[in-house]
Order: C-alpha cells, then structure tokens, then sequence
C-alpha cells in the first residue's frame, strides 16, 4: 500500500506530478488552484528530484514555455484557473497542433470573465471541444476526489505521451479545496521507453532534421494533418474512455454528472434508495473521449436521465448525442460559485424525469 | 459509523483547524474523512465553516444540508445551521457573545463554555480545543491517543511543543461541557 496522507486536492496534484517524475511546471498564480504551485516550492522539486519550477511573468509566457519544453520531450505541466486557460488557448491549440505531450491542469472557477472564485464545471465546452482555434482535442480527465487528482496526473501523463497530444485534467474549487485521505503511488523515473524519434534536442550527424511546428502553409498538407490527428481522436474513442458506474445495476432512473457534481449525486442516489427509488449514477472520469456507449446502452435500460453539471447546461448536449431521443434527458444545474445540495439534486429529479 | 459534522464560526477561532484535527484522527483510525472549506468572499467578513465528514465507507458529497453535529461559534452560524441539524442530532455552541439562544427541542443542545475557560488558561488560542474536547466527551468516535496523533500530524513542527497545552485544553473541554436540555 502506497503513502496515506490528508491532503487538499491542489497539493495532490503537485505531490502527484513530483512522483510521476514531471520535468517541468509552468505557471502563474491564481486562485482557487494556487497551492498547486506554492506547494512545488515549498517542496523545493529542484532538491527533490530536479524538477524544473518557474512561475512565469504571464500565463500565456508559461504555456509557451510548456510548447517549448515539451518539443524536446520533457515530461512538462501548466496550471491555471478558467481566466488564466482562456489566456493559455492560444498556446494549447499550437501545442496539439505540434502534437506534443504536455499536462494542462484547470481547476475551474465561476465564469465568464473574470467571473467568481467559487466551484463551476462552465468550462466543460472550453476544454472538450477546442477551447482554442482548429480541429482539435484535448484528452480530458475529471477528477472527483483527491484521490483521483493523484491518480489522474499519472495517467494524464501516460496517456500525453502514448497519443503525443496535450492532456487536461477538468477539476474545479471544489475538489481543487477538499482535503481527502489519498494513497500516494510510488516515485516513478521519468518513462523513457517512448518513440522519442520526434524530440528536438539537437541534430545528430546520423539522421534527419526534426521540426516541430503547427505550420502547414500547403493546403493539403494541412489537411492531411487534420485527417492524422482524427486518426488518434478516434483511437482514443475507442480504447481510452473511462467511466464509474455507482448503483446502476437495477437503476430505473439515472443521473449523469462527473467531478464535484457526481459527488453530490452519489449522496442522492443514496436519498433516493432511501425513499425506494432506484436511482443510479454515471460518472464519467474521461470527457474527452466522451462515454458515448456506456450512456447509449444505459438509455435501454432506464427511464430517464438526469444532468447535473456546475453550468447552466453543456455536458447535457453530450449526454443527449448518446441518448440520440431515446429516452427523456433533462438538466439541473446551478452556476457562478453555487452549489446544489443532493437534497435538491434529487428533487429535480422527481421534478423532470420521475413525475414528468 | 457515518458523522457529518458543520464547524462555523468566525475566521481566526480556528474553525478549520479544529476541523483539520477531526479530520487526521479520523484516518488515524482507518475511516474516510472529508474535510470542506468555505473559502473565498463567504470566509472574509462573514462566517468561517467547515464541514468534516467521519465515515467507515466510502464518502459521497462533502457538502451537505442537513448534519448530524453541528459546533457552532458565533451567533450568525447558531442563526444559519440551527435548522441544519438532523432531528435527533448534536448542537455543541459556545455561548461566549451568543444573545438568541437554540430552540429546537428535537436535537439534543449541548453548551461550551469555551471562550471562559481560555482565558483561564496560558493563551486563549486554545479555544478551539477546548470546544473539540466537549465535541469528543458527548461524542467519543475517535480515541483519545488518535487525537494526539492528529494533532501531531496537522501541527507543524514547530508548533509540536505546544501539545500539551492543547491536551489540557481538550480535557477542559471535556469536563465542561454541559446539556442545556434533555
């Protein structure tokens, strides 16, 4: 068993990525993800294992220096709060345009603009489906404990590395907030077993020049580019979706929600069985790729879903694709810092799907 | 064994610490804990709350509505979580600057006469402690060597020779604690 300790979700990220050998963080204060950073220095990385801590003068300089580290292969991480990613796009379309590997980590705050520093999930559009310019994806993973932002920093950066795409972990003040006993995985070297063919760290007399770049001027190299990078969309469609299913086996009623919000579902579900209603819940733990058929096969099963998302309503859209109007799916959501309690998460249920 | 515990005070009464204690005791002794900051606008001019959750399984959501303890330290959060408590459930509040005092009959009420008792002693940063002892006499789900422990773990160490005080203080605490019904 690995090292149990008490820890907010932030400084679980940070120890998590010391452990999983990250070379390099880039980034820029902001709240409610701070910790993040102020717990790499007061770790002093560069004593623990030499990772590199720079808190750059911007947020847009630091995904730069995420672009440029991540071209020679480091194991590389940013993170911000929904105002500072917005700033980072830019640099976040470049580098899955490049197709680099890097760790991007958002821990949302209330939006838009400069918005509240309280728990949203309105950043669910923004990273799912480009958040910056192109046909791109991010590969998005959402935490709903402490424990998973540890887990997933690991993966996220297994999963970079093995697609050579920038990974996004889509947590929020909540959990970013919460203390939670975590088990801490075991220190790794750095992984590297990858094809590091592509890597720019200085031409060596026995091969070619490689070029990093997201410029392709010639049409049809730019679209053949396009067509190779969809290539890996689907492969992760196919291989890499992740779910977890809580009370779903004999669920006439479902809700779908991940991150904080399935937290508060999960507490609902056990109100409603309580009450004799065979409610259950889906948790998504990828968003992108999205659990398209676990959704479409729990839609031949139960009666309706139910929504519940800190937004006014955009993985709903996600959840309807799968259902495709198979069943009746409805929304419940509060936005810009509030939070639903599971007593009311489970009225809304009985409102728009049980007695609707 | 499933506690869901509100701590609400003022900021710098050491509503989260206490709360943090709580919370490294309880996974001293193998349970899930939760521990949930108000933090942000809520927590700079108005109330500090904490909610702890103490469990043998697996933890749900961390923010509740309804608790099954609440501690309470200041009037605003006697005003806000009275009616939070679950029927039957623990009301422990310091009554030091409380005027309107709890009125519900169908939870047990119990009165710590925290602030008083601190100043009795070598520095009055041990009120928190003193109001978690009475919290732990009524009720006693964590062993008292697990709370040395935790209090070990969240201090710093620096602090560490200040465990003593806050020992005495939480069986201060302990003995003061009073029922102000049932």
């Amino acid at each position: 068993m690995g090292e149990l300790r008490l820890m907010k979700g932030n400084e679980a990220i940070a120890e998590a990525a010391i452990r999983a050998g990250c070379d390099a963080y880039f980034g820029y204060p902001i709240t409610p993800q701070s910790e993040i950073i102020e717990y790499l220095a007061a770790e002093e990385t560069h004593k623990r294992t030499g990772m590199v801590l720079l808190q750059a003068e911007s947020e847009i300089a630091a995904i730069n220096m995420v672009y440029g580290a991540a071209s020679t292969g480091k194991k590389v991480m940013t993170s911000s709060s929904s105002p500072g990613i917005s700033l980072k796009q830019e640099g976040i379309s470049y580098i899955a345009g490049a197709e680099l590997p890097c760790l991007i980590v958002n821990v949302v705050r209330g939006g838009p603009g400069l918005g509240t520093i309280q728990p949203s999930q309105a950043d669910y559009f923004q990273a799912t489906k480009g958040g910056g310019h192109g046909d791109y994806r991010l590969i998005v993973l959402a935490p709903a404990s402490v424990q998973e932002m540890s887990d997933f920093v690991k993966l996220a950066f297994d999963l970079a590395f093995k697609y050579r795409n920038p990974a996004m972990i889509l947590s929020d003040g909540m959990i970013g907030q919460m203390m939670e006993k975590v088990e801490l995985f075991d220190p790794v070297p750095r992984n590297t077993e990858f094809d590091q063919s592509w890597v720019i760290t200085g031409k060596t007399a026995d091969r070619e020049r490689n070029i990093i770049t997201s410029l392709h001027l010639e049409s049809a190299s730019m679209e053949k580019h396009n067509q190779e990078l969809q290539k890996k969309y689907i492969q992760m469609q196919e291989q890499e979706v992740r779910i977890e299913k809580i009370q779903c086996e004999d669920a006439e009623f479902l809700f779908v929600a991940y991150g904080s919000s399935a937290r508060i579902c999960q507490k609902a579900v056990d109100l409603a069985r309580a009450e004799g209603i065979k409610t259950g819940l889906l948790r998504p733990q990828t968003l992108f790729p999205f659990p398209t058929k676990e959704i479409e096969k729990m839609a031949g099963q139960v009666k309706g879903i139910l929504t519940v998302e800190l937004s006014m309503g955009q993985m709903v859209e996600d959840v309807r694709l799968a259902v495709n109007g198979k069943i009746k799916v409805e929304f419940y959501g509060r936005a810009g810092g509030m939070i639903p309690t599971p007593e009311e998460v489970l009225k809304a249920m009985k409102q728009k799907i049980i007695g609707g | 064994m499933n506690e869901e515990i509100i701590i609400a005070g003022f900021g710098g009464q050491g509503v989260l610490s206490m709360g943090k204690i709580l919370a490294y005791s309880g996974m001293m002794q193998n349970m899930e804990v939760s521990w949930m900051p108000s933090y942000g606008p809520e927590m700079r001019g108005g109330t500090a709350n904490v909610t702890v959750i103490l469990s043998d399984s697996r933890i749900s959501s961390p923010i509740l509505n309804v608790y099954d303890t609440a501690i309470i330290l200041n009037q605003q959060s006697l005003d806000k979580f009275e009616e939070k408590v679950k029927p039957g459930g623990l009301l422990l509040y310091d009554t030091n600057g409380i005027t309107r005092h709890p009125k519900r009959t169908d939870i047990k009420i119990y009165q710590v006469e925290a602030a008083a008792e601190a100043a009795k002693m070598a520095t009055t940063k041990t009120f928190n402690m003193i109001v978690l002892g009475g919290y732990l006499k009524l009720k006693p789900i964590i062993d008292f060597e697990d709370i040395k422990n935790g209090l070990k773990k969240s201090l710093p160490k620096r602090h560490h020779h200040l465990i003593p005080l806050n020992i005495d203080a939480l069986e201060r605490g302990m003995k003061i604690v009073k029922a102000l019904n049932n």
